[in-house]
């Protein structure tokens, strides 16, 4: 009998704190069950630096504050045949979607020429440096997303529920006690 | 030049490689490398590429909801932003003397919080260089293959963070973006249900911890031609230390040294962190570059973090990580130890600490107490400064008379390390890649020094830049939502 080959699995932090990877990684010894089921392929967990063409469900923390999160999105979206939005920051742009109502001149200005303790005032303007986008965007805007899991961050049971629906072949479902927003 | 390898000449001419992204570290990240038709190499250097504008959106919010929101800045060790901004509105509430009770709740939760995010970096993050090689086999070269080479090793990293997770879900509520310090105290005591329930693993948790700074010192004393060396820089040194100079993560004074251990300055009240701290803006990164007031930029930066701390400080009070301690200094011969590798093994050490503190306080009955919250005169400006896990971190924030935030700063923990960080990569740069071929396993190098800081690029990203650049957002049907063009 051959074995069931593994899902590949991609994770990526777009805008977001890691706070929801940190949270993926409370499943604790969860984890080694889930191993034995899924390969990790691009992730901060893994030295592949981007994705497989055959992902099986991509992983994305965060939302769209610049040029280059939208690339890694897509990227995403192209090779992985399940998006998920992991937590508050990719469903809704989350607490740095706060920045929404000011200008991104007046923040590049408090930050890089007004703040106490500054020997120079200068704005970063290298073309290593991707272009910041003047909000910061749900990911749901960009790409088509299949599901999506609330929470600042969602907790690990509810991570962990998702992906092992997945795994059994089943529609996802968040029930009662899973289903959070804070 | 002020910086070797900062600013290559003529960049023009060069070929460019970059790492993109920096992984197995916390946060967004690149290295862009210039090299000649000789691989010669230019130019080394860490970008941080993202922005996420704190210190700007929360001007304008009342200062009570800071701590909560501040620790959305980073998931990895968001205990210790929302211990530093609580220190700081402490200051602003004017409780000089929090209560027995508060301070200690918060103290183990700032230990639970040192305990995990080391156990996280060491095991999950760095382990597979420092076990299977540099070079090694990138699809080996994570925690799965760990698990599958070392499950033991694995799982005992995984139990050790758990752990820790455990303590601050306790302390705060959650194990991620909890709620427990409030300006002036805290909001719950230790239940005696809880505090069992975490006596119960604290024993393993603490002979599990001495274990794993065997493994390290093992790793590093067994190949000190590569571990001494490996991405070395001298430089000065910062964090904070406790009574009688005794390392303390939650709170001090400022001591700084310099590379050859000499006092540069002690017992600074951090309340006036900026007599003594500058910053400089470079137009590659948005991370700033800080640096000793007193020396200038160019011979003024340091690094902070574990390595700083352990060297830092005059002992240690708990008795298995001073012995432990005293070995890393006895190893280090009498003068500061700077081999960036050498992090891992007294972030090892820290981590012992924080369990033989974790345990102490468990058996401490002030944790059950219920006088929470002190409050006293108020006033309009407040400092709050922490050892986390990867450095000193300052929040510094004024208020005005209607609670609502007017002026934030932040100075995180990795920006502390900003140049210590590129001085690494370019000595690993010069001494692995210059003139060779570039490949995988080399880049990895350059990798490998920069884990070694435990950067939370994460904490690091609160500010932004503009490009002469244009950028459409797309829906999934193909209309624009949005486009910008800036020139
Ligand atoms: S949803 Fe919350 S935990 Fe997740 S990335 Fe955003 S701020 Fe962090």
């Amino acid at each position: 009998m051959t074995a069931k080959k593994k899902l590949k699995v991609a994770t990526t932090s777009l805008a977001g704190c890691f706070g929801c990877h940190m949270s993926f990684l409370d499943i604790d010894e969860r984890l080694f069950t889930l191993l034995e089921h899924i390969e990790f392929d691009r992730s901060p967990l893994t030295d592949i630096k981007t994705c497989s063409p055959d992902c099986d469900i991509g992983i994305i923390e965060g939302g769209l504050c610049n040029a280059e999160n939208v690339h890694v999105l897509r990227e995403f979206r192209k090779n992985c045949k399940i998006l998920i939005a992991m937590g508050a920051c990719a469903i809704n742009g989350g607490l740095p979607a706060q920045r929404n109502h000011l200008p991104l001149t007046t923040i590049l200005e408090e930050v890089y020429h007004t703040s106490p303790g500054l020997a120079n005032g200068m704005i970063p303007n290298d073309p290593e440096l991707p272009l910041p986008l003047n909000q910061v965007h749900p990911i749901h805007e960009v790409v088509k997303i299949d599901y999506f899991m609330p929470g600042c961050p969602p907790s690990a049971d509810a991570i962990w529920k998702v992906l092992t629906d997945l795994l059994a072949g089943k529609e996802p479902e968040l029930g009662h006690g899973l289903m959070h927003y804070d | 030049m002020t910086y070797q390898l900062e600013t290559a000449a003529h960049p023009e001419t060069l070929r460019r490689v970059a790492i993109d992204p920096v992984s197995r570290v916390e946060g967004h990240g690149k290295v862009t490398i210039l090299l000649d038709d000789q691989n010669k190499v230019h130019q080394v250097r860490l970008h941080i590429v993202e922005f996420r504008g704190f210190e700007k959106f929360i001007q304008g919010r009342p200062y009570w909801e800071v701590p909560v929101m501040v620790q959305r800045l980073c998931g990895i060790c968001p205990v210790s932003h929302h211990l530093a901004a609580s220190k700081a509105l402490d200051v602003i509430v004017g409780a000089k003397k929090l209560t027995a009770t508060a301070e200690k709740m918060r103290r183990l939760m700032h230990y639970g919080q040192m305990l995990q995010s080391h156990a996280l970096h060491f095991f999950h993050l760095c382990s597979p260089d420092l076990l299977f090689g540099f070079d090694s086999d990138v699809t080996k070269r994570n925690i799965v293959g760990v698990a599958m080479a070392h499950p033991e090793t694995a799982k005992r990293g995984v139990l050790l963070r758990r752990f820790g997770q455990e303590v601050i879900r306790v302390t705060a509520g959650k194990r991620v973006h909890g709620t427990g310090a409030i300006p002036g105290g805290v909001n719950k005591a230790l239940t005696i249900a809880e505090r069992d329930e975490l006596l119960k693993d604290i024993y393993h948790i603490v002979q599990w911890s001495r274990d794993a700074v065997q493994l390290i010192q093992k790793v590093h004393t067994q190949d000190p031609g590569l571990y001494n060396s490996f991405g070395i820089f001298r430089s000065n040194f910062m964090s904070i230390v406790g009574n009688n100079g005794d390392l303390d993560f939650y709170h001090g004074t400022l001591r700084a040294r310099d590379d050859n251990g000499k006092i540069i300055f002690d017992h600074v009240d951090y309340q006036q962190y900026n007599q003594y701290i500058e910053e400089e803006v470079r137009p590659w990164s948005y991370m700033k570059f800080p640096y000793f007031k007193s020396i200038g930029k160019e011979h003024g930066w340091y690094k902070v973090g574990p390595l700083a701390r352990v060297q830092n400080c005059c002992q240690i009070s708990t008795p298995f990580a001073e012995h432990e301690r005293k070995e890393f200094v006895d190893y280090a011969g009498g003068s500061p130890m700077h081999a960036p590798l050498a992090y891992h093994w007294t972030r090892m050490i820290e981590m012992l600490h924080a369990a033989e503190v974790i345990k102490e306080l468990l058996h401490d009955d002030d944790l059950l107490g219920s006088d929470l919250v002190v409050q006293g005169k108020r006033q309009s400006e407040g400092v709050g400064v922490i050892e986390a896990p990867r450095g000193t971190l300052f929040h510094h924030y004024r208020v005005d008379e209607n609670d609502l935030v007017t002026m934030a700063n932040l100075i995180v923990s990795t920006t502390n390390n900003n140049q210590a960080m590129n001085e690494a990569i370019r000595h690993v740069a010069r001494r692995y890649l210059h003139g060779h071929e570039v490949t995988e396993g080399l880049l990895n190098h350059i990798e490998v020094a920069i884990r070694a800081f435990d950067p939370c690029l994460s904490c690091a990203t609160h500010a932004l830049g503009k490009m002469p650049l244009e950028v459409e957002l797309v829906d999934p049907e193909g209309r624009i939502v949005h486009s910008l063009s800036r020139s």
